[in-house]
């Protein structure tokens, strides 16, 4: 069941994000950003933490989950440090993908050469 | 000829691209993304016994891996440009950016090639999420204590 909610889900998103791409001027940096901040918002209103045990990977998986564990991580940290908390903990989360994307894409771009 | 014309003209000359069948296989790809994703977290969890939640980060960390490997490798772009949204908005997108800008810029050195370059693309995506997070944050605590 989780893996038709997975379907469903991360499908309606990425459907919806192909209808704003055909339909107006964006451009997919303008989607992709629009959809973090929507993450985000999700996270705020308690409501992505419902999206994932609903739809599992699904949600995990597009960018909105990184708008979320910001949020998350901000959050978190001020619950446990304050004010400052939110500077130290706002990315604490949203590390793994960050670090990934740096880490894997620097050693791939230098082993790899770009096709003209 | 003036603006009206040339707009006009430009409008036909523009591709028609089938909106219907884009959004069909935005749906489709976008879906078996995440059953993908989904799939990959419960092999983890039965494979090597470790929590749900740090399932999800070792797939989001393999599927950026596997994105940035396809883009390096060269047939992404194709991939990309094909399944439209499907494959830009999951993290594969974010990934692809990063790895697509710094392959683009590669030959201007390793600091203004793809040091100044690397988050060209999904700089935005960061700054946005960044700045989006902290705002909601600060009216979280307010609302929720």
């Amino acid at each position: 069941m989780i893996y038709l909610n997975a379907f469903l889900f991360a499908g309606i998103a990425c459907l919806l994000a192909q209808l704003i791409l055909d339909n107006t001027k964006l451009t997919p940096g303008h989607v992709t950003s629009l959809f973090t901040v929507l993450g985000a918002f999700f996270g705020f209103l308690g409501l992505y933490d419902k999206f994932i045990s609903f739809a599992g990977g699904g949600a995990t998986t597009i960018i909105s989950n990184f708008g979320y564990v910001l949020y998350k991580g901000a959050y978190l940290g001020f619950q446990e440090q304050g004010i400052l908390g939110i500077f130290t903990g706002l990315l604490t989360k949203g590390s793994c993908a960050i670090v990934g994307a740096v880490v894997f894409s620097f050693v791939l771009v230098l082993l790899f050469k770009p096709k003209d | 000829m003036d603006k009206d014309e040339y707009k006009k003209l430009v409008k036909q000359l523009t591709p028609k691209e089938n909106k219907g069948k884009n959004a069909i296989i935005a749906f489709l790809v976008g879906g078996a993304i995440g059953v993908i994703a989904e799939g990959i977290a419960n092999l983890l969890v039965h494979c090597f016994a470790i929590a749900k939640t740090e399932s999800y980060l070792w797939t989001c960390l393999i599927v950026i891996f596997v994105a940035s490997l396809f883009t390096a490798l060269g047939f992404f772009d194709n991939w990309v440009s094909k399944t439209k949204a499907g494959l830009i908005l999951p993290t594969t997108g974010f990934a692809h950016s990063v790895t697509s800008a710094g392959l683009d810029y590669k030959r201007d050195g390793l600091i203004t090639g793809i040091g100044a370059n690397l988050f060209k693309l999904a700089g935005s995506v960061i700054l946005y999420g960044i700045i989006g997070a902290f705002f909601f944050s600060i009216l979280g605590v307010i609302i929720y204590g």
